[in-house]
């Protein structure tokens, strides 16, 4: 079994998701293969190298990849995948667009968010918002995978650097133009891989008033997440939003304010380890999955739990 | 400009599963299905193109039982001006049902496909990059904004780190974010009128594909249960079991 895995990176920094793909990826295989396509990404590679199992790293550096456009990106992997039986990248938006169209034009199936694997053909998944988990055997020789990375710890050990072999390709014609980006600036930890996260809800009444989780989330170290309803109130910006159609994360702890559980928000947290609710609302069905629950108005409780978690 | 819209019947977002005892899916008997929400998403983004004269025609398709019809027929209300249904028991993976959709895309030469970015069962997030990718078509998945422009478009993609802004020649594959748009309700009238568009109903088989399997499904099981914990009763009591009991802070 050969296993190739696809970095996720900004050309700068390999993002922190590919360790957890990669610890995937060594079950698999215990020498996988990593791609590293960009443009002037050579510290990528670098950082990839000094993976703990990483038996080499594959860099295509060229302006062609420079924002990995899934239809180039599609080509250049198809064109190296003959010599893997696996091919891997994170459940992220970036692995989601791209690993799809990597199956079809291999004619072979592709397993999402892999929260488990079984043995080489067979994986585990979670189905209807995680209320479901499904095991499928996949009967087609290359296994494309995309990987949950809560499910699977990171490799953070460092080795030696593996060598690093440089691949002149070039991926001509592509009808896709990029415009441009625009991210989100944060000082705070990354949401998906964050050890604590708080979460604000509509419970938050407004985008000023959301500055409150902010405030518990610096006094924390922690992330800040959102429910869809804050976030299509305009509290906060999507890229915030936790649940089955925005980020799923499993931190260690998860607070919950003012949100009340809805089926597409849970699937995005409850494999977190402790989960914490605040909520005035004492039937809210958040309060059957928290581990400890806290039921009174937010805007009274929040101002305290930071000034004693200031004093502590 | 043709629009096709792809879209598929799933058991109501607000339903709470259940798994079989027996290890074969969930409880499909007596539940209420409904159009899968992302598929709405996409299915009023063509209705406004449609209204916007920049769409003469917009076809939905479906893939599935019998009991699909009833989906269709609520996107006719919608606005779509005709609808197919492939006609099939059978339930396939995706890269299946790209081949189908790829099958009728061939048919009816659409410039643009709109997909749901997934469906709420599977939860793959695989059939529109498959669909592209068969087709050899670009590709915007997860779009929260859409413009057109004679023969391209200009969309706006959620990424994890925020939003990021392609533009891409037709014909191509969109699937569509939650955030795109509001879908409209059918009015009674429109409900009416939905019953007297085209409806046709192909047979898979007459389609003449190949289809393999590619996936097995072993079984499927609940997930761990996780049940209620303890209700605090100050922010100090919280603040102690966090730190000494949970050990997490």
């Amino acid at each position: 079994m050969s296993a190739l895995v696809i970095v996720e990176h900004d050309n700068k920094q390999m993002h922190s998701a590919t360790r957890n793909t990669f610890a995937a990826a060594r079950q698999l295989d215990n020498n996988p293969v990593l791609l590293v396509a960009g443009q002037d990404c050579k510290a990528v590679a670098e950082q990839a190298a000094k993976m703990a199992g990483a038996h080499s790293v594959w860099l295509v550096d060229n302006p062609n990849f420079a924002h990995q456009l899934a239809e180039i990106m599609s080509d250049l992997v198809v064109s190296m995948a003959s010599s893997f039986s696996a091919i891997l990248a994170p459940a992220s938006t970036f692995g989601k667009n791209l690993l799809p169209r990597i199956a079809a034009k291999l004619d072979v199936a592709q397993v999402s968010d892999v929260s488990k694997i079984i043995d080489q053909d067979t994986f585990e998944h979670p189905i209807y918002a995680g209320n479901a988990i499904e095991t499928v055997r996949v009967l087609d020789k290359i296994k494309v995978l995309t990987i949950r990375p809560t499910a699977f710890d990171a490799i953070l050990d460092e080795q030696n650097p593996c060598s690093i072999e440089h691949l002149d390709k070039t991926i001509e014609g592509n009808s896709t133009q990029f415009i441009k980006q625009e991210l989100s600036r944060s000082e705070r930890p990354d949401l998906s891989s964050a050890k604590i996260v708080v979460s604000g809800g509509r419970g938050l009444q407004s985008a000023e008033k959301f500055k409150l989780i902010e405030e518990l989330a610096d006094a924390l170290g922690a992330a800040v997440g959102a429910s869809r309803a804050a976030v299509d109130a305009g509290f906060v910006p999507n890229d915030f939003q936790v649940g089955q159609t925005g980020k799923v994360v499993a931190p260690n702890l998860y607070i919950a304010v003012g949100i009340s559980g809805a089926i597409q928000h849970l699937a995005g947290m409850k494999d977190s380890k402790i989960i914490v609710a605040i909520n005035k609302d004492a039937e809210a069905p958040i309060f059957q999955i928290a581990d400890y629950g806290l039921v009174g108005d937010l805007f009274e409780l929040v101002p305290q739990m930071i000034k004693q978690l200031q004093a502590m | 400009m043709k629009i096709l819209v792809a879209v598929k019947r799933v058991i109501d977002p607000y339903v709470k599963v259940r798994v079989r005892v027996d290890g074969h899916g969930v409880e499909k008997q007596n539940v209420k299905m409904s159009m899968n929400p992302f598929d709405e998403i996409a299915m009023e983004q063509a209705v406004r193109l449609l209204e916007q004269k920049v769409a003469t025609e917009v076809v939905v398709v479906s893939i599935g039982s019998e009991t699909s019809q009833e989906t269709l027929r609520h996107a006719l209300a919608l606005g779509a001006n005709r609808a197919i249904l492939v006609k099939t028991e059978e339930s396939y993976c995706s890269l299946n049902i790209a081949k189908i959709l790829q099958k009728i895309a061939l048919d009816e030469q659409p410039d643009l496909i709109l997909m749901g970015k997934q469906a709420i069962d599977g939860d793959n997030n695989q059939t529109p990059q498959m669909l592209a990718a068969l087709l050899d078509w670009p590709q915007g998945t997860f779009v929260s904004n859409l413009n057109v422009n004679g023969r391209a478009i200009e969309i706006t993609r959620e990424i994890d780190g925020g939003l990021e802004t392609l533009s891409m020649h037709l014909p191509a594959v969109v699937s569509v974010d939650l955030r795109l748009n509001e879908p409209r309700y059918a009015s009674l009238p429109n409900i009416m009128k939905a019953k007297s568009k085209p409806l046709l109903i192909v047979e898979l088989e007459t389609l003449g594909l190949t289809l393999k399997n590619h996936v097995e499904i072993l079984n499927v099981k609940a997930p761990p249960v996780r049940s209620a914990g303890v209700k605090v009763d100050s922010v100090e009591e919280l603040l102690k079991k966090l730190k000494h009991e949970a050990k997490v802070l």
